[in-house]
């Protein structure tokens, strides 16, 4: 069902996916860049406590760049 | 103002640099080469008799009204078809083409009403004008022979009647129906005496192709073509030349009124987008502004269950300021956001995100622009370094190839493609991007070369197959790329992979790979090479990506710098470009500068005191799902319908339920308000005063032509709303806003109304580099420096068809209607398109035992509507289609979730559903009623 999915898993998800071509370190640097750039501050802090609670569901790349984020 | 009367040269000017040196009536005049000899005349001061030919027409020589004696030449030649020669020297009035003059106006009047007084064009009629001006004092064949006077008049169109009894057979309507307008609906039928217009065969306006443009209107020197408006309410005596509010093509319109009632909109020949053209939304549609449906007065209430309370201004605006700031105080200063609207001006826009960021103390202001081109901003910031298409309208004159991708010019941006067509019928080359067979595939004098008949959510496979074989085939401007562009070899590398082949690519994206090798060299080889895009191309989950796509395409075929090429976002609404440009999106101030450059924010916090967060705000669906999750508890919606326009609507409505004060100001009464417990009404176009910038990054003067009818202006209600919540806004006139936008934003720092007064119009950049403004982009180097190529990798939507959901669904627009309706189904336009139709190719249809006209029912994962079929192949087999600007069809309720990665945009264009027979309602027979009880729960926004 439509919001199955938390929204911040799902955009972190499509971004990874969008940016997992970028040669090494720099493709969890984009995504923790582009986050960093065009997320409101509580959407990341929902996206850490997804992390935090075990990353279900969340690419490894988002789980690198939140670590580059924090 | 009194009513402006452009000029009238007679035939078109012939622009070129080289002249010719000629005498008219003993006046010397230079012009340039290939003028007319009337065209001249006119430039010295001297107007020549005319009734067939007008300077928006190629000339025509029919009334002969126009003869003249030329020295050295034999008899009287038309002065609208004879070009000048050098030396050459013209007699304009002579007795002997008096006499002509005068014999041929009598044939005319000879069968002719002679009903002046009673007449609705008495007094702009060139009939009656030209009778004077030749001195006709008799009709000496009388008005007893055989004439049309009894002709039937068609007034089947709901904008204008055609009374051809007083039809002289000049062939100006034919004529602009297809030089300017490209439709070529309308006919000389018979021969002789019996000629007469006559449109489609033999039709009835209505039920012919015409579409309404009003070309032919505005072409008629007599009343034979004539405003029903004028008809109703007499000529207009004064004029005030505005901008429409409809699509992103930004017309220019004389609006002509009669005291303080507007008789009809005139497309105003200096109008840098339109020059002289229009639609039929923007020359007829404005009776909106006039619906009773206009709510004028605040209201209030405690809960959205409760009646609306009307109040004063004051106290609607106290209790705005004082919620707003009580939620604050409870949840937080983020609490609270606000979504500007791209149908407002600049400068409401302005100040409303002004309010947000100095006023609410956050970033969170949105605007709708994110539900159609934000992907348009990302892309070409990232490739070109500048948030912008790439040329001017005019551009398109100098197109050799022309690549439209998910774009319907024809219906979405008429006027844009009357120009497009008139080049295609010069011999530019068309590609058509699209899942849908569009107009522009086929119609009168066009045809497509290549027709990519892609399945949706594939651009980005499809444009990187393109530049596949551009950079396999050694179609690469080296030489541009090696100047100008910046890591051209890791894109190249990764482009030209197998995997990205035309070949490989087939069978995901639906295009045969010869087809599309052809399609790719016609691109690449061309002259001139310029793609044109819409919301085909944003409104997916790789948007942004195939936005940068396309700009890679571009920059390697070195279709970029110059007039006939560029990268073209062909906006939805009227000023979007602007409410994008004035610092609409939560991560970014005016002139798309980052909220984290603390030079940028030093230049805001100086002028408007007080801080600016460093960190972006939410988003429109960030705000959504922050204000279930409890955290965002106020909204402030300017001009905007977010509960029919925006995707999965149960979403929607359930956030704004959710929130503790949500504020609309708008027109009507519409979904959102459903959910309101403030309602500030709002002023149309018609009542407002400032700038609409459109998809040329064109900044358009919009004037007052009445005083709002609320009592406010929209600004001046943003800024006592600001000023209450103790940030103190005070602007006497929305020029000084302007003044401010150019104080702060270095692409407008020359920009003012005195400048726009002057020039009419300017293109931003507009600064001390580009004083009169930027009509193309990027010309020596690009905004970012060297154009960046970008790794396109194609990632395919979350959103698949299954055995459940087996079809895919996707949107679009009709010619008559707007958006989701708001304003065009308050119009006389509900005439075209009385309903939206789900069209399904025959064999979906048929396996589904459905036959065209059937109530079918569309599903998806997250809900479900009903509509009617429309049996049609423009569509592959598997692919259905609708409009979405009648409240029955409900697209919204079944679009989802899903978005572009980069900037949220929705993914309207593709959704799986499900379509079947709908069983028979007890209420079927009352679909209007139902309609109108859901009014308006409707779906994609642009």
């Amino acid at each position: 069902m439509a919001g199955a999915v938390p929204a911040e898993r799902r955009m972190a998800n499509d971004i990874a996916a969008n940016l997992v071509h970028l040669p090494g370190a720099s493709a969890a640097e984009a995504v923790a860049g582009h986050i960093g750039r065009f997320w409101d501050p509580r959407m990341r802090t929902r996206l850490f406590d997804f992390v935090d609670a075990g990353a279900d569901g969340l690419d490894p790349l988002v789980v690198e760049a939140v670590k580059l984020l924090r | 103002m009194t009513l402006l009367k452009e000029p009238d040269f007679g035939t078109p000017e012939r622009p070129g640099p080289a002249t010719v040196s000629v005498e008219v009536d003993g006046m010397p005049v230079t012009v340039p080469e290939g003028t007319s000899v009337m065209r001249a005349a006119a430039l010295a001061g001297i107007d020549i008799p005319k009734l067939c030919a007008t300077d928006s027409l190629e000339p025509f020589g029919s009334c002969r009204l126009c003869v003249v004696e030329i020295d050295g030449r034999r008899g009287t030649p038309a002065s609208c078809t004879t070009p000048v020669a050098a030396g050459m020297s013209v007699r304009t009035q002579t007795p002997k083409v008096e006499k002509l003059r005068q014999g041929v106006m009598e044939l005319y009047i000879s069968d002719h009403p002679l009903d002046c007084l009673t007449c609705p064009a008495n007094g702009d009629c060139e009939l009656q004008d030209m009778a004077g001006v030749v001195g006709l004092r008799q009709v000496r064949y009388g008005y007893e022979g055989e004439n049309h006077l009894d002709a039937e008049k068609d007034t089947s169109n709901p904008y204008f009647d055609f009374d051809a009894s007083k039809c002289i057979a000049c062939s100006r309507c034919v004529r602009a129906c297809g030089e300017v307008q490209g439709t070529f609906a309308l006919t000389i039928e018979g021969r002789g005496f019996d000629s007469k217009v006559s449109a489609g065969a033999g039709e009835t306006f209505m039920e012919s192709e015409c579409v309404s443009c009003g070309a032919c209107v505005q072409a008629c020197p007599t009343s034979t073509l004539q405003e029903k408006s004028v008809v109703e309410l007499g000529m207009p005596t004064r004029s005030v030349i505005t901008t429409c509010a409809y699509c992103g093509v930004g017309c220019s319109f004389k609006a002509e009124l009669r005291g303080d009632e507007l008789v009809r909109m005139v497309p105003h020949k200096d109008g840098g987008a339109n020059e002289g053209h229009s639609c039929v939304k923007g020359r007829f549609a404005f009776g909106y502004a006039s619906h009773p449906d206009r709510m004028l007065k605040p209201m209030v209430r405690e809960k959205i269950t409760d009646p609306w309370r009307e109040v004063e201004w004051d106290e609607a605006i106290g209790t705005v300021a004082r919620r707003m700031r009580e939620l604050q105080q409870q949840y937080g200063s983020g609490a609270i956001g606000a979504i500007t609207s791209s149908r407002c001006t600049n400068e409401e826009v302005y100040v409303v995100q002004k309010m947000v960021r100095a006023a609410f103390g956050n970033n969170n202001v949105d605007t709708c622009a994110r539900v159609c081109h934000s992907p348009t901003g990302y892309g070409l910031k990232q490739t070109f370094g500048e948030s912008a298409g790439t040329q001017d309208f005019r551009s398109v004159a100098e197109a050799d190839v022309i690549m439209v991708i998910g774009a319907n010019p024809t219906d979405g941006h008429p006027v844009f493609a009357s120009r497009m067509k008139r080049r295609l019928r010069e011999g530019a080359k068309l590609i058509v991007v699209d899942p849908r067979r569009i107009d522009l595939v086929r119609s009168p004098h066009v045809q497509a070369e290549h027709h990519l008949q892609l399945r949706p959510s594939t651009n980005v496979a499809v444009v990187n197959a393109m530049a596949h074989v551009v950079v396999t085939e050694g179609l690469v401007d080296r030489a541009f790329v090696d100047e100008r562009c910046e890591d051209f070899d890791g894109w190249e590398e990764f482009i030209a992979r197998p995997e990205n082949s035309p070949e490989a690519t087939e069978e995901l994206t639906g295009v045969p790979a010869e087809e599309l090798r052809a399609a790719a060299r016609l691109y690449a080889q061309a002259p001139n090479g310029a793609i044109y895009y819409g919301l085909g191309v944003t409104e997916h989950s790789q948007g942004s990506t195939m936005v940068m796509g396309m700009a890679n395409l571009a920059m390697a075929c070195g279709n970029i710098g110059r007039d006939g090429v560029g990268v073209n976002p062909l906006r939805g609404q009227n000023n979007v470009q602007g409410s994008c440009d004035m610092g609409s999106f939560p991560h970014e101030l005016p002139g798309y500068r980052h909220v984290s450059d603390d030079a940028v924010r030093t230049v805001f916090e100086n002028l408007w005191g007080g801080t600016i967060l460093a960190e972006p705000g939410l988003r429109i669906p960030n705000m959504f799902d922050a204000a279930i999750d409890g955290t965002f508890r106020g909204l402030f919606v300017h001009g905007e319908d977010i509960a029919q326009s925006d995707p999965n609507l149960k979403h929607v409505t359930a956030a704004l339920e959710a929130m503790e004060l949500v504020v609309v100001q708008d027109l009507f009464l519409n979904e959102t308000a459903k959910f309101a417990h403030v309602f500030l009404p709002g002023a149309s176009f018609l009542e407002k005063d400032g700038t609409f910038t459109n998809a040329e990054r064109r900044i358009n003067r919009v004037r007052a032509v009445m005083k709002p009818k609320t009592g406010k202006h929209e600004w001046q209600i943003v800024s006592e709303i600001a000023t209450a919540m103790g940030h103190p806004m005070s602007y006497g006139h929305p020029s000084e806003i302007m003044d401010e936008i150019a104080q702060v934003t270095p692409t407008f720092t020359g920009v003012s109304f005195q400048l726009l007064d002057k020039l009419g119009s300017v293109q931003w950049p507009c600064n001390e580099e580009a004083p009169e403004g930027t009509p193309i982009m990027h010309v020596d180097e690009f905004v970012r420096g060297k154009g960046r190529f970008v790794v396109t990798t194609f990632v395919p939507t979350a959103e698949r068809s299954t055995r459940r959901f087996p079809l895919i669904l996707t949107t679009g627009r009709i010619l008559s209607q707007y958006n989701v309706g708001a304003q065009t189904r308050r119009t006389g336009n509900v005439a075209w398109h009385p309903e939206d139709v789900l069209e399904l190719h025959p064999h979906d249809a048929e396996v589904r035992g459905i036959v065209d006209g059937d109530m079918v029912t569309l599903a998806s994962r997250v809900g479900e509507t009903r509509l009617k079929a429309e049996i049609s192949d423009r569509m592959p087999p598997g692919v259905v289609y609708t409009t979405f600007h009648h409240p029955v069809t409900g697209a919204n309720v079944v679009t989802t979730e899903n978005s572009d990665w980069a900037t949220n945009c929705p993914e309207y264009k593709v959704t799986a559903v499900q379509v079947g027979l709908a069983r028979p309602r007890r209420d079927d027979g009352a679909e209007n009623d139902r309609g109108r009880e859901r009014d308006e729960l409707l779906t994609v926004v642009d």
